[in-house]
């Protein structure tokens, strides 16, 4: 698919480049709003997990790297980023489950899916690791037990 | 359409010859298909279609260089999938837009989809798995005049069906959002725990397609909103206050409704206080006719739809709690009522046990708002009076739910739930009685890591109405007293898991409380799925009972179908 893609985008444009950070406009729990195109993490890398208050394996996950976050980022430096696609019916429920469960993760609200539909986001759980250079080396879209083993495996091979 | 495809790749390839050769082109997008092969299966009254497949695809591809960015997305539906909407058919593009942005502004032309603060009076918005698509198709504009100021305008035509191609509605859609962050406006208050944003919006609608013999129907109807959201240190509050000029919309299901002349009113409030640990949240709402479309003819539920009128209740996802007696907002009005509390016991305590254990409470209730008919059935125009806030005796929802989750140790981990429900489906014919419904609901969650990549989950799962006082004579000619609507239910899964590319799930779902013996059904289902990075590919077989599928609050109802069912979902 995406060979055939490439070579059809490839005829009309030249260089092509796949797994870049969208430039699309968003805002974080506080109401701040930036540029996703425009997060860094100063050359170290980056996990970007797509979920919502609603999907119990997207929670799973999170909860379950919120275990192991500390080790990640001394080992790392790694900076996760979790961006909610809860809607306005459920989009108030972010902040107090985030807070409850203590991630200290930055946490982005997409409540009409805007950053979902330019990533190219079917469903959640979607989680993404970027590499220093802000390129996407790695994504999967499910999240059974062990499945963070990957992710690890794969974060500190960069 | 094809011109129009044309036309966006052309203008993307003069722009790319006009930029430096360096200038990345980033491609990016996704693909989504569904089949399903029908089984005839008299016994849950699943029905045959024709053409026996049913076929829905997507796929998406969007394409930025530099500060130009394009998208198109084709679509499938042959034939849609039962249960999905029928005005969805046949094959073509369904979506496409341009896109500039720099700094500070930003044009989009084509289609968009848009919210204006939570989208009670304006959301543009996709929700695939429902079938409800209404993008807006025309021009936007977003432009950052200063610091911590947004304004945005638009106009467009609603999309409204899909034949082998997109098909707008006739009514035209105009808005106007402004939006002012205090801390990022004022350097002052960049680092101060008090935080505010405030914003407003103003929204019309012009459409012509509405004169009845009887009514000579407004063309312009406006709507306006304002809204704050205020922050002071681990405190939140937010408000909106919505209001629209009368706009009667026939509404064939209560006389009393049918092109109700008012004015419409909303008010929402959330206020919740949040640290490591522990949260509670509170929000209460108002609302009583804001329901309104970009026409006055009698279209589907979910069609034409500019606002998206939010249900403040819990979102479920268990099987028996989510799609049985699920909530979609009452659209005529309703007042509500929802609390959460959530606690985490600390790890390493006698209660918390080794790693902590999450408790979460949530109370949530709705009821229809006290309303004073003004006019009586004999004139023609309708209309009633209400008071903020104030709400008759006619409950319409209710919903008492905890959940308590906990990890045992490395290989056990657990979740129990308890909801009690009280539902009234006279008021949204959901059930296959029409009554209010009283049910109970356990679930029992529990899994086990057999090793680092393989693990087991079992899901228990109980349903139980309400006994009513009403006799009634089973087909084995025993007379009983009838439970609510289809009586108790039994639910059971196991799911085997290989991380990361595998699993396998076999359920099963017994109607086994009905109070027809006849109806005592078994819906079993296995299912498999194979996930490489971003590519999924899953297999389905089996019965799927008749139900009710919900995302934000907006529902859908799912016919019972027996077949085998093949999805595919990948992205780039």
């Amino acid at each position: 698919m995406k060979k055939f893609i490439s070579l059809l985008i490839l005829l009309t444009f030249g260089i092509l480049i796949f797994g870049q950070l969208p430039s699309v406009n968003i805002k974080d729990m506080e109401g701040n709003s930036l540029n996703f195109s425009k997060i860094s993490n100063n050359g170290k890398p980056m996990i970007i997990s797509f979920w919502a208050t609603w999907c119990k394996p997207c929670k799973a996950e999170l909860n379950t790297i919120a275990e192991e976050y500390e080790d990640w980022v001394n080992e790392t430096g790694v900076k996760l980023i979790a961006v909610s696609i809860d809607d306005a019916r459920s989009s108030s429920r972010v902040e107090p489950y985030v807070n409850a469960q203590g991630w200290e993760y930055l946490v982005l609200m997409d409540p009409n899916s805007d950053l979902r539909r330019a990533m190219g986001v079917n469903n959640v759980p979607h989680t993404f690791l970027v590499n220093g250079e802000g390129k996407i080396v790695w994504d999967h879209n499910n999240y059974s037990p062990g499945d963070e083993e990957e992710l690890y495996e794969k974060l500190i091979g960069l | 359409m094809k011109k129009i495809v044309f036309f966006l790749f052309t203008g993307i390839s003069i722009y790319s010859f006009s930029q430096n050769d360096v200038t990345p082109t980033v491609v990016s997008g996704n693909i989504q298909t569904i089949g399903q092969y029908y089984q005839e299966d008299t016994l849950i009254n699943a029905a045959l279609p024709d053409q026996l497949l049913g076929f829905n695809g997507f796929a998406n591809v969007n394409v930025q260089r530099g500060n130009f960015r394009t998208g198109i997305r084709y679509e499938t539906y042959l034939n849609t999938l039962e249960g999905y909407p029928t005005s969805f058919n046949g094959t073509g593009f369904g979506y496409r837009y341009l896109n500039w942005s720099d700094e500070d502004l930003e044009l989009t032309i084509g289609n968009f989809y848009d919210q204006l603060g939570s989208g009670m009076i304006l959301r543009a918005y996709e929700e695939r798995q429902l079938g409800i698509d209404n993008a807006l198709d025309g021009i936007r504009l977003k432009y950052n005049p200063y610091k911590g100021i947004f304004i945005k305008g638009m106009i467009g035509k609603q999309r409204y069906r899909f034949e082998d191609g997109l098909v707008n509605g006739n009514g035209i859609v105009r808005a106007i959002d402004g939006e002012i962050n205090i801390n990022e406006m004022f350097d002052s208050l960049s680092n101060s725990n008090f935080k505010a944003t405030l914003g407003g919006s103003f929204v019309s609608k012009f459409n012509e397609d509405n004169n009845t013999p009887l009514f000579n129907l407004p063309k312009n109807v406006g709507a306006t909103s304002i809204r704050a959201n205020l922050r002071y240190n681990k405190w939140r509050f937010n408000a909106e206050y919505v209001h629209k000029i009368n706009d009667p919309y026939p509404d064939n299901q209560n006389e009393l409704f049918n092109y109700i002349y008012k004015n419409g009113e909303g008010l929402l409030f959330n206020l919740g206080y949040s640290k490591k640990g522990f949260a509670i949240d509170l929000s209460a709402k108002h609302m009583d006719n804001m329901l309104w479309r970009s026409t006055n003819v009698s279209v589907g539920p979910t069609d034409l739809l500019i606002g998206f009128l939010p249900a403040l209740t819990k979102q479920h996802t268990y099987n028996l709690a989510a799609t049985l007696y699920p909530y979609a907002t009452n659209p005529r009005g309703e007042i509500s009522y929802q609390a959460d509390l959530l606690y985490k016991i600390p790890k390493k305590t006698f209660l918390g046990g080794k790693y902590g254990t999450s408790i979460a409470l949530n109370f949530a209730t709705s009821y229809t708002p006290k309303r004073e008919f003004i006019n009586d059935l004999g004139t023609a125009r309708q209309s009633y009076s209400t008071n903020l806030f104030s709400m008759s005796d006619s409950i319409l929802y209710q919903d008492f739910n905890i959940e308590i989750k906990r990890k045992i140790n490395k290989k056990w981990k657990f979740n129990v739930n308890y909801f009690n429900f009280i539902f009234e489906d006279r008021a949204v014919l959901v059930a296959q009685h029409h009554e209010l419904i009283h049910a109970q609901i356990a679930v029992l969650d529990l899994t086990y890591n057999i090793n680092r990549k393989h693990s087991l989950r079992w899901e228990f799962q109980g349903l139980w109405t309400k006994t009513t006082t009403e006799l009634m004579t089973t087909s084995q000619g025993e007379s009983v007293y009838r439970k609510e609507d289809q009586g108790d239910w039994a639910f059971a899964q196991l799911e085997y898991t290989f991380s990361p590319h595998w699993y396998v799930a076999v359920l099963d779902q017994y109607n086994y409380g009905n109070s027809e013996p006849s109806k005592r059904i078994h819906y079993g289902l296995i299912s498999a799925g194979y996930i490489n990075g971003s590519h999924r590919f899953s297999l389905q077989y089996g019965k799927q009972r008749a139900g009710v599928f919900c995302v934000g609050g907006v529902c859908r109802a799912v016919p019972a179908s027996n077949g085998l069912t093949f999805s595919f979902t990948s992205s780039f």
